[in-house]
């Protein structure tokens, strides 16, 4: 029993990553850019639901809808970061847009410790409802909503992709930009699109996120941001479900290090893994080879 | 060797032991504070941290940014010999930073050649990943001290000899990316793939650069943890790695004496601006972002700035002019 309550708290954090590591993916695949920030645009999240949920409370509303607010504001953001640092850079080398990233990743972290100090803060809960029993098993009702919510969510990303013309325009973007750009798609927007995409998953996450570990502070992004970028790798960069199932997998190795091995020794069994499969398979677990052309 | 590089050579030779001498006479002197010697320590380490993250950032073209990782394993590797006391004084602290550097460099090589097979972005995940281990486990081993820290390092912090040791690490490092070797990694950085065709051996250079740079770092760590005479392992965290990345981004990739000045400036500046610390960070990464947009080689590009070719613009300027 033990047991599986460790497999189903990996699975709720795992659901977190995958979520931010969507993000991740769509933006790689897209754009080739680590988006370092894409973490941070989480603890903005956190902290817009975290001052909105006063005002939410005294108008009578139920919490959980301060995931309303930080969509909007996070998907502005994600848009912003990408007209003001990114799109300049559209055809630098590589190595400028990672630093950019980085630059602008140090920025929301000081930027936030400067306005809201370094301070952790502790967050109100977020879904009220006694926890539900099956046969013994006590779950959370957050555990619960974040599982099924991840899951809904990336299926109906996929089909989003699969089946809509926005989706297919990010597909064939990230297939090959300027052929894209030939046939009529306009990059410019398909870009800033994926991007609003990710920073949106990504402000769903926070509230899930601060659902499960009730605080909120300027740094928390960096790490998470970091573990979802790997549960990304770990699934093949640039594939939506093997993101889902590298965040899966992730956060119950993680877990389950946690309950069984060493806790202080979690994050360096999650980077081992990252190495691991980049050793064994670079390309991910459902990646495909690609040969690089000359 | 043609005579303008040895006139350059010589030049650049006399210039850095008149600053030495200078420096030492004003330190002998008390003209300079203790403060103020103890932040030119701080350069000292600043440069050659920032000139060996230079051969893998600027020269070999591959970004890492787990640097601080390397400087920590050779810290605490030169901490650990001092304190066996093996050998005493100023050999033992030599041999330290030596042991240190080759310590940083064997997990050079063991982290360079699964990483290195990847590039670009993922080998800047996999260096971020490999940092973050090697902090976690100094945490979790007790004979590192653990999380509370090494204490009891026999503390050295004589200016003139830890100018020396840069000056010598400097040049090192520049005459060996002057080199044959050092043309084959500034091959990689431009075409990977044409370097290789053209018989460079790319796996072995791209290590080999990679190694080099961890030994520097491990050496600079070693200075370091001498210097504080104690060490932890949040010292040398993503952000310690950053600071070192922005030297030689702002500087120019590729460029010695860009590293190397914008480690003087961005050491200083903070000193100077203590005041205003707490925007450090933001205008830090204000920088990198403006940098990359509007000015992507950093300030000096893959230039390197000479005093010789100075003088010779101004002093033999008509000689030029008779000349042609």
């Amino acid at each position: 029993m033990e047991f599986l309550l460790q497999i189903i708290n990996g699975l709720q954090i795992g659901s977190i990553y995958a979520l931010v590591s969507l993000g991740y993916t769509m933006v790689y695949g897209i754009a080739q850019l680590i988006n370092f920030a894409h973490g941070d645009i989480i603890m903005v999240g956190a902290y817009i639901s975290l001052f909105s949920i006063p005002v939410f409370s005294r108008m009578g509303l139920p919490v959980w809808l301060t995931i309303a607010p930080a969509i909007v504001i996070c998907v502005l953001l994600g848009m912003l970061t990408e007209r003001v640092a990114y799109r300049p850079l559209r055809n630098s080398p590589r190595i400028s847009n990672l630093i950019t990233a980085i630059g602008v990743s140090l920025l929301l972290e000081n930027l936030f410790m400067k306005l809201f100090t370094p301070n952790t803060r502790a967050f109100p809960k977020v879904f009220n409802q006694a926890p539900l029993s099956f046969g013994g098993l006590h779950l959370n009702y957050g555990t619960i909503v974040t599982i099924f919510l991840t899951i809904i969510l990336s299926v109906g990303l996929q089909y989003f992709m699969k089946k809509t013309k926005y989706g297919k325009a990010m597909m064939a973007t990230s297939e090959d930009y300027g052929a894209a750009k030939l046939v009529g798609i306009n990059v410019d927007n398909t870009i800033q699109l994926t991007f609003a995409i990710g920073s949106g998953l990504a402000a769903i996450a926070s509230v899930l996120y601060v659902s499960a570990y009730p605080q909120v502070q300027p740094l928390m992004g960096s790490m998470l941001g970091i573990k979802a970028f790997i549960a990304a790798v770990l699934g093949g960069i640039g594939i939506l479900p093997g993101a889902v199932l590298g965040g899966f997998i992730l956060g119950i190795v993680e877990s389950l290090t946690r309950a069984y091995l060493s806790s202080q020794l979690a994050d360096a069994f999650v980077f081992a893994i990252l190495i691991i499969v980049l050793l064994v398979k670079p390309t991910g677990i459902l990646g495909k080879n690609i040969r690089e052309k000359v | 060797m043609d005579k303008t590089k040895k006139w350059s050579y010589l030049l650049t030779f006399i210039l850095v032991t008149i600053l030495f001498f200078a420096l030492t006479g004003l330190i002998n002197a008390r003209i300079i504070s203790r403060y103020q010697s103890s932040i030119m320590i701080l350069i000292c380490i600043n440069i050659i941290l920032a000139v060996s993250l230079n051969i893998t950032v600027g020269c070999l073209g591959q970004i890492t940014i787990g640097h601080a990782g390397f400087m920590s394993v050779g810290a605490y590797a030169a901490a650990l010999f001092s304190k066996a006391g093996f050998v005493d004084g100023l050999p033992g602290y030599i041999l330290a930073l030596i042991v240190g550097g080759i310590i940083a460099g064997i997990i050079g090589i063991i982290i360079g050649i699964p990483a290195l097979r990847l590039n670009g972005d993922y080998l800047a995940i996999i260096t971020l990943a490999f940092g973050e281990i090697i902090r976690v486990l100094i945490e979790y081993f007790d004979f590192t001290g653990g999380a509370q820290g090494l204490r009891g390092i026999p503390r050295f912090n004589n200016f003139s000899i830890i100018y020396i040791i840069m000056v010598a690490c400097v040049m090192m490092m520049y005459s060996l990316m002057t080199s044959r070797h050092g043309r084959a990694i500034l091959s990689i950085r431009d075409d990977e793939i044409a370097s290789g065709a053209s018989g460079v051996n790319t796996t072995y250079y791209k290590t080999f650069a990679f190694t080099v740079s961890a030994v520097f770092a491990g050496i600079a760590g070693g200075i370091y943890g001498h210097n504080l005479g104690i060490l932890g392992a949040r010292q040398f965290d993503f952000n310690y790695s950053i600071n070192i990345l922005v030297m030689v981004v702002l500087g120019g990739m590729g460029s010695f004496t860009g590293s190397i000045i914008s480690a003087i400036v961005l050491t200083i500046l903070p000193e100077v601006l203590r005041e205003f610390s707490d925007y450090r960070m933001i205008v830090y990464s204000l920088l990198l972002i403006l940098t990359m947009i509007f000015r992507p080689t950093g300030l000096l590009g893959r230039k390197e700035f000479q005093i010789s070719k100075l003088v010779n613009k101004f002093i033999l300027k008509k000689k030029e002019g008779t000349n042609e």
